[in-house]
């Protein structure tokens, strides 16, 4: 059978974990720790220049427009999303159980196909001369919108699309919620005499209070963190003005070609990430316990 | 006293009628606001490059016949079949490395419990949640040092990065509801770590296995960021990076292409969840909430 | 087949003492129910006989073997679990076989194994199904019928009825006697349950807080309880009990109870505790040991009538429950169905004396 050493729980325990732990520690820790270094060097990767590229980045606007414009596409974007999100789960969990699945599967859609490649659908929408959605907006006798060319537009745009991918993982989420509270407790609120808003503000939502919690907070490190979006339907454009920390960072770092500087804009992020990482943390924990 | 219950009982039926008629008005509204832009690329894939160049008619319907010559031109005449070649090829490599790791670890994580192990758990988490846009910079470093700038190998190293903590967490999740008596029972019955892996934990946690199998085969399919960082050549281009910037040649009227390649390119991700949906859904409800 | 040797057993978790000592030899095919309420250890003790805990000290012998150290596959156990702990992917056929298939038993003998197991437990037409399209209590006969195909040296049997609702709990507990009387198989039983302890057992032993309390047949711990926690466990409804004193009467050495009546003791106990006098004891005294007053089963012989206050009645059918204060202590009585007490009325009572337990209460050990 398996050599002495193997026998002991620990020993194959610990052996198992090993491609875990290598991927954790070359592919996400190293990573890391070097990206910490990169951001102290200069362009060329030759000198050590200590915070000067932070400094550099303080002092232009661009910089601060980019964090403003990201907090703000996070925060707009995650609230429609949970507000979609909950009302459509509240929509499904309302009808008979038959019809469920089957609208719940037409939902889910947008969150199925690749981002990148859905936001080329909608770019195709938002084109300044064929956009489809003018076209209907003109039968109805509204004027066009420039909806990549202005600077409100775009980030309407940008917001829209971000919408359009994520609502449906807050539907999943709340609708998995809403499913777990038990039918008795509402029928228990309905001898109390509660009607709909009374169920849904003293039932519903204490019940899936926690489960709100995570996902929101988990949206807003994916939404903060976005790419595909912007990269694919503005480029950051109109004038820097639709720009987030990863478009930004790519901009920097990768395409024009100073690695430090893109760096040190990617780990801006990074102290947002761990309060909020930190803060779900302990949410799943207390849920945790509060199961046990 | 009976006409009480009786209105009582038509109140509440009309209630529940208002309800329902609000929640499939609710839905209708939200069905057409998710499906439009996927209908609209279809559309467009079908149409003529004439019509769609055309300004006057109904941009909404095809109005000028049905035609798949986009999709002949995609297949035959361009690049894409490489591009999926190399996706499929990526995603399965991917999908196997991931597999191997998160069910090792989260059967080690789950049951067996040695100095650390809860330490590396909530790593797993914490792993789960970096973003790949905290660490493309460093890691197109790495990959440049390993000789894999412009390879589809590149993806292949640093795509689990984004798969196994998510995957080992929802295992752990998986492996950790079944019973302590099945072990049990398998001990006695003589089973070995690896046979209580194979022949137990891995069956009865199979919805589970799909469930993160899926998610791997989503993940490394839909990537956009690193292939379009790390790899330049057409030939090592994978479906999403392909699609975007080889497709696009600042031809104005070749956005049926555009279209049809989006469709194709999207569409096993697509099958994949009409199929096996509610494991997916069920392996990340309770990857996502459970603690 | 093989017996069992337990050697001062102990058991630590963290730092809570779940077993504390325990020596027990279980010989072959001895059918042994550990009986005891949650957290008495006994389950624990059942487990470590398993190999699924570890011994802190002390030894388990099976046959001749010291198996402290041995894996639980090489223990030649089986062990019937709770929650049954069927695989829920395989078929019956395949939960049954699964032990051998990993032994490499040969195919043909595998299936005339399974089959033999299958035809003793009446289970052979559900071969080809899954757990989860079985009873509760099909799902026992199969989890047992993995047991069987092993063919081991000692049955362990863990809570295995706790789940089965109280009709077929009452079936399967014949069909674990007949099984027992076929394979003659050492056996560990494992329970909460005293009706279980008392039908099944060959050998009743009662834990409590780690520690056996009683070994001994279902007579014994039924009729001669060695201290108060196996006198009050034993038995439904409990055994009431009541202060009292010992005091000589008229010549006869009586226990007085609290605010009731005083019972003559019989004269060999009489002996024992005539070194009690004047001190308070615990008198125990069964619930079928209080009748009615003009019960046909030999009138009043030895018993002394008393008078009290009736306070709730559960009639069972069969039998009634009384429930009645003496002084501050409620106790219970079991009359026959041809009287009919009635909540809030006065009647007398007859107490049997020939049953009655005296107990040191500082010791808690039956006198």
């Amino acid at each position: 059978m398996l050599p002495p050493l193997l026998r002991r729980k620990p020993a194959v325990a610990v052996l198992m974990c090993v491609p875990l732990f290598g991927l954790i520690l070359g592919l996400v820790a190293y990573p890391f720790f070097h990206a910490l270094f990169l951001a102290t060097l200069n362009k060329a990767e030759t000198a050590f220049v200590g915070l000067d590229n932070f400094s550099f980045l303080f002092g232009r606007q661009t910089f601060w427009m980019v964090v403003r414009q990201s907090l703000l596409f996070a925060l707009v974007a995650v609230v429609f999303k949970a507000l979609i999100g909950l009302a459509a789960a509240h929509a499904i969990n309302t009808i008979p159980t038959k019809g469920q699945r089957k609208w719940r599967g037409m939902m889910l859609i947008p969150w199925v196909i690749p981002p990148a490649l859905s936001t080329l659908g909608w770019w195709w929408l938002f084109e300044p001369t064929y956009s489809a959605i003018n076209w209907g907006l003109t039968k109805l006798a509204v004027p066009a919108v420039p909806w990549l060319s202005d600077t409100f537009w775009a980030r309407f745009s940008i917001i829209l699309v971000n919408v359009w991918v994520g609502a449906p993982f807050f539907l999943i989420m709340y609708l998995a919620a809403l499913k777990s509270i038990p039918g008795e407790l509402y029928e228990a609120a309905e001898m109390d005499g509660a009607g709909p808003w009374q169920k849904f503000f003293y039932i519903t939502l204490p019940m899936i209070r926690n489960i709100i919690a995570i996902t929101t907070l988990f949206s807003i490190i994916v939404t903060l963190a976005n790419f595909d979006i912007v990269r694919v339907l503005t480029q950051g454009g109109p004038l820097n003005t639709t720009h987030l920390f990863a478009t930004y960072a790519f901009r920097v770092g990768i395409e024009s070609g100073d690695i430090p500087l893109g760096a040190a804009v990617s780990l801006f992020m990074f102290p947002m990430l761990a309060i909020l990482a930190f803060i779900i943390l302990r949410n799943v924990r207390r849920r945790a316990a509060s199961l046990a | 006293m009976t006409a009480v219950p009786v209105t009582g009982a038509t109140s509440l039926r009309a209630n529940r009628r208002w309800a329902l008629i609000a929640a499939y008005a609710c839905l209708g509204i939200f069905v057409v606001f998710f499906l439009f832009p996927p209908y609209y690329m279809l559309v467009t894939s079908l149409k003529t490059n004439a019509e769609i160049a055309e300004l006057a008619s109904n941009p909404w319907i095809v109005t000028d016949g049905v035609t798949f010559s986009h999709y002949e031109h995609l297949l035959t005449e361009s690049s894409f079949p490489r591009f999926f070649l190399n996706t499929t090829i990526v995603t399965v490599v991917v999908v196997a490395i991931t597999m191997v790791i998160s069910v090792l670890a989260a059967y080690s994580l789950a049951r067996l419990r040695f100095w650390g192990s809860g330490v590396l758990a909530t790593g797993v988490f914490l792993t789960y949640l970096v973003p790949d846009t905290l660490l493309f910079i460093p890691l197109f470093k790495i990959v440049g040092w390993l000789g894999l700038l412009d390879t589809y190998w590149s993806l292949i190293l640093v795509y689990p990065t984004l798969t196994v903590p998510f995957c080992t967490w929802i295992m752990i999740g998986y492996f950790g509801s079944i019973p302590r008596e099945l072990d049990e029972a398998a001990l006695i019955d003589g089973a070995n770590h690896l046979q209580m892996l194979l022949k137990v934990f891995i069956p009865v946690a199979l919805p589970g296995l799909i469930a993160a199998t899926i998610f791997a085969f989503t993940v490394a399919w839909a990537n956009f960021l690193y292939p379009l960082a790390y790899i330049y050549s057409e030939s090592e281009m994978v479906l999403t990076v392909g699609t975007v910037t080889t497709l696009i040649k600042g031809d104005v009227f070749h956005w049926g292409g555009l279209m049809a390649g989006a469709l194709l390119a999207a569409a096993p991700p697509v099958i994949l969840y009409a199929f096996l949906m509610d494991y997916y859904i069920a392996g990340l409800t309770s990857g996502a909430t459970k603690g | 087949m093989a017996d069992v040797t337990l050697q001062n057993l102990v058991k630590t978790f963290d730092t809570v003492e779940a077993v504390r000592g325990i020596d027990l030899r279980i010989p072959n095919n001895e059918f042994v129910v550990l009986v005891g309420p949650s957290g008495c250890g006994k389950s624990t003790v059942l487990r470590m006989i398993a190999g699924l805990e570890d011994i802190t000290s002390g030894d388990i012998r099976i046959g001749d073997l010291r198996v402290n150290d041995v894996p639980p596959k090489d223990r030649n156990i089986a062990m019937v679990f709770q929650n049954y702990a069927l695989y829920p992917h395989m078929t019956v056929e395949q939960n049954m076989s699964f032990g051998l298939r990993l032994r490499k038993v040969a195919k043909s003998e595998i299936r005339g194994k399974v089959q033999r197991a299958a035809d003793i437990l009446g289970i052979a037409e559900l071969l080809g199904r899954r757990p989860r399209e079985l009873s509760g209590g099909q799902r026992q006969r199969v989890a047992m019928g993995r047991a069987i195909v092993r063919d081991p040296q000692v049955f362990l049997f863990d809570e295995p009825l706790s789940n089965l609702d109280a009709k077929l709990r009452g079936q399967m507990r014949i069909e674990i006697q007949r099984l027992h009387q076929q394979l003659r198989t050492t056996t560990i039983y494992v329970t909460h349950d005293q009706v279980e302890a008392m039908t099944l057992a060959d050998r009743v032993v009662v834990m409590n807080a780690g520690r056996i309390e009683q070994a001994g047949t279902p007579d014994e711990v039924y009729h001669q309880p060695r201290t108060r926690f196996v006198a009050g466990f034993m038995g439904s409804p409990a055994m009431n009990f009541l202060n009292c004193q010992v005091t000589e009467e008229n010549g006869h050495t009586v226990a007085r109870l609290a605010d009731g009546p005083a019972l003559p003791l019989p004269a060999e106990q009489a002996a024992r505790v005539r070194s009690y006098a004047g001190r308070t004891l615990v008198a125990g005294l069964r619930p079928e040991n209080i009748r009615e007053a003009a019960s046909h089963d030999g009138g009043n012989s030895g018993g002394v009538p008393h008078d009290i206050s009736i306070d709730i009645v559960e009639p069972l059918g069969r039998e009634t429950i009384v429930y009645f204060r003496l002084g501050d202590s409620t106790l219970c009585a079991r009359v026959g169905t041809e009287v009919h007490p009635r909540a809030g009325e006065r009647t007398s009572l007859v107490f049997h004396p020939d049953r009655l337990h005296l107990i040191d209460p500082e010791t808690d050990l039956v006198l």
